[in-house]
């Protein structure tokens, strides 16, 4: 296929982009902290299991905790040093709330642990899979999935296209952009591995037009290759795995259905850096590149190991300012604030915001919705926005499943349209995480219904089991010592002991 | 005449060989409204609302002999959910049988327990592990916090454990805003 047309999606919005403010300085490194905390679950799919226990010395790039079955991703000590604890401690989470997490007290030698690259053109698909699924590489993109899942590919399945999301399309993020910009060669192998993995006859990566440096620098990397590179207007949400598919092939993907059912597998500019890093260099997922931007002095990009709380990251950034409210992880169309600035950073942490009253003004009072489906014309997954909005609000949430509230990606499109100010997205996010649960209690349900069930069935087998027993016995009781029987066992006997009693004299 | 007359015969048998065969084809085991009624009971097989289960008393509801509002762990959602499929009117639920408690789950002391196995016995989902003289622990994911187990036990080593909400249980609330004035009219 050759990817000439761009295929519009329906709806979509633009709103002020801010990326300008992050990208005037290149890259840097933030220096490694004294303590670092890692989540065991900064994936999704299962939590990893531990490998340290406390005390225990580790060297960088170390497996501290393997990947738990399939679904599941390994973590690394991100630098050489100590485990100091292994307890519950605040993630960057919306909730709040802790979650187990391993402590590392560093050494500052930053000692590598031996990096083994992986010949990985000698072995074939599965044994690198197999391998890839330890480096602890996911999604960098946000969506934090294990990654060596996406390549693997079923038997009836074959991938025909790779796309490669370059888009970046939420304001203020630029990780990304600088990225490609600073290592479009890394980005380029990586692909190229990914390509040959997966088997794909083609691929294409999609980047927005408002990233012309990061664009001329990726053209160049993959001048010998067969890498198509194209441009897509600049419109959140582009970025949306699905909606780039479309973007670029004017494929939709249906309802319940993946883009590999499709022959379509879509991976993140730095997930397939990550994978060029793990099998040439063999360096495993151990940082990553976070954008601190907004009110912060110095809105810069710096190379994070994971685990760094987030205080060090502000205090390389210029410190938090007085205005400072809060702060934003990820976008500010889907972000959400950070319970705390003594966060750790995590695979997931792309951006972080520093938000002040002139940056983020507290929202317009909220009016009645008045059917204006504006809503719906900004809808890039073609939903009914307004009709959600009244099922979930009134908790009607069989309704709003009809409605395929499941479809809604919470991009925010909506939200940011309304003209009466109501956040339609917590909205959804509510009703979803309701039906959820319900869904989740239903099930909990079944199973205690089953397993009493088969309870009180086995009750009844082993009262039936020994009804039978005590019938037999009695039965065999009455019948097998009858009297004559009995009288010649105590004759026999008597005998026997006569016999012993005479045997005992003769000697 | 004829026609007419044969033709109604005609029908009345094919239609009534249809329902036969259907009657047959499709029969129903048990009644629906039974399992439609246990559908909606939490399963926490506690035996609150006065029946040995949540079965049982689902078959009593059926039947008519019990009331639907006699489950404190569904509480008043469940009465009202139980209203709507009996087309009955709602009724809160009635405080004789016990209140609604937030979700818990069962925990053994290990130190302290002998190894009786009666709260074995007593558990109606099997979620507790052990043998004579051995030590016994709950299974917690399969523990439906019926509270079954407490009264049996001879040394009070069980204690009941309010299941906490974590990153993973967390749900997103229903969201609050101020509605404010916008005018000072």
């Amino acid at each position: 296929m050759q990817f000439n047309n761009i295929f519009k999606f329906n709806g979509g919005v633009h709103p002020e982009e801010n990326k300008s403010l992050s990208t005037t300085l290149p890259i840097a490194r933030l220096p490694i902290p004294k303590k670092l905390v890692l989540p065991l679950r900064q994936h999704v799919g299962h939590v990893a299991k531990l490998k340290v226990k406390v005390g225990d010395q580790v060297l960088k790039g170390q497996i501290i905790a393997e990947a738990d079955g399939n679904i599941s991703a390994a973590i690394h000590a991100p630098t050489s040093g100590k485990i100091l604890k292994i307890s519950e401690e605040i993630i960057p989470h919306p909730s709040g709330l802790p979650d187990f997490c391993i402590t590392i007290e560093s050494d500052l030698k930053d000692k590598w642990i031996e990096k083994k690259p992986i010949a990985w053109k000698k072995l074939d698909s599965a044994a690198l899979i197999e391998m890839i699924s330890s480096s602890g590489i996911v999604g960098l993109g946000g969506a934090v999935f294990p990654s060596h899942m996406k390549l693997k590919v079923n038997q009836n399945q074959s991938i025909e296209t790779l796309v490669i999301n370059a888009a970046e399309c939420e304001p203020f993020i630029t990780c990304d952009d600088m990225f490609m910009r600073e290592k479009a060669d890394e980005i380029i192998q990586g692909t190229l591995i990914a390509q040959s993995i997966l088997h794909a006859k083609q691929c294409v990566i999609g980047i927005e037009d408002n990233k012309i440096e990061a664009y001329q620098a990726l053209k160049k990397a993959a001048q010998k290759t067969s890498i198509e590179i194209k441009i897509v207007p600049t419109l959140y949400p582009s970025g949306d795995a699905k909606r780039l598919i479309y973007l670029l092939m004017g494929i939709e993907v249906p309802k319940e259905k993946r883009s590999v059912d499709l022959g379509i597998q879509v991976f993140n500019v730095a997930t397939v850096a990550a994978i060029y890093r793990y099998l040439e260099l063999g360096e495993p997922s151990i940082s990553r590149i976070v954008t601190i931007t907004g009110n912060v002095q110095n809105p810069q990009n710096y190379e994070v190991l994971f685990g760094t709380p987030l205080s060090e990251l502000i205090k390389a950034a210029g410190g938090k300012s007085n205005k400072t409210q809060k702060f934003i992880m990820g976008g500010p169309m889907m972000g959400f604030d950070l319970p705390s600035i003594d966060v750790p950073v995590t695979k997931a942490m792309n951006c972080v915001i520093e938000s002040s009253p002139e940056l983020f003004p507290s929202p317009k009072p909220v009016m009645p919705c008045i059917r204006c489906a504006r809503c719906a014309d900004a809808c890039p997954v073609n939903l009914q926005p307004q009709e959600l909005y009244w099922f979930s609000k009134s908790s009607q949430l069989e309704k709003a499943k009809d409605y395929n509230l499941f479809d809604c990606i919470e991009c925010g499109c909506c939200t940011y349209v309304c003209p009466s100010n109501i956040p339609l997205v917590q909205f959804y996010r509510y009703a979803k995480s309701e039906i959820i649960a319900q869904d989740k209690a239903k099930e909990a349900a079944n199973t205690a219904r089953e397993r009493n069930e088969s309870r009180l069935a086995r009750i009844e087998r082993e009262k039936k089991e020994r009804a039978e027993r005590h019938a037999q016995k009695a039965l065999g009781a009455q019948e097998k010592i009858s009297d004559d029987e009995k009288k010649s066992t105590i004759a026999a006997a008597v005998e026997r002991v006569k016999q012993t009693q005479q045997e005992n004299i003769k000697n | 005449m004829i026609t007419a007359l044969l033709v109604m015969i005609f029908l009345a048998v094919v239609l009534g060989l249809v329902l036969g065969y259907s009657a047959i084809k499709f029969k129903v085991d048990g009644d629906p409204m039974v399992a439609r009624i246990d559908a909606i009971l939490p399963q926490t097989q506690c035996g609150q609302c006065g029946y040995p289960g949540c079965k049982p008393y689902a078959n009593a509801i059926a039947k008519g002999e019990a009331d639907i509002n006699q489950c404190p762990p569904g509480g008043d959602a469940g009465a009202k959910a139980l209203a709507e499929l009996m087309g009955m009117e709602f009724k809160p639920l009635n405080q004789e049988h016990g209140v609604q408690k937030p979700r818990a789950v069962a925990l053994i002391d290990e130190s302290t327990c002998i190894g009786c196995t009666l709260c074995i016995q007593a558990c109606p989902v099997d979620a507790i592990l052990g043998a004579a003289k051995q030590m016994h622990t709950i299974i917690a994911s399969e523990c439906t916090g019926c509270e079954l187990c407490l009264p049996p036990c001879p040394v009070d080593c069980i204690t009941m454990e309010p299941v906490l909400e974590n990153s993973q249980s967390w749900k997103w609330k229903y969201p609050v805003y101020n509605i404010e004035k916008t005018s000072k009219a």
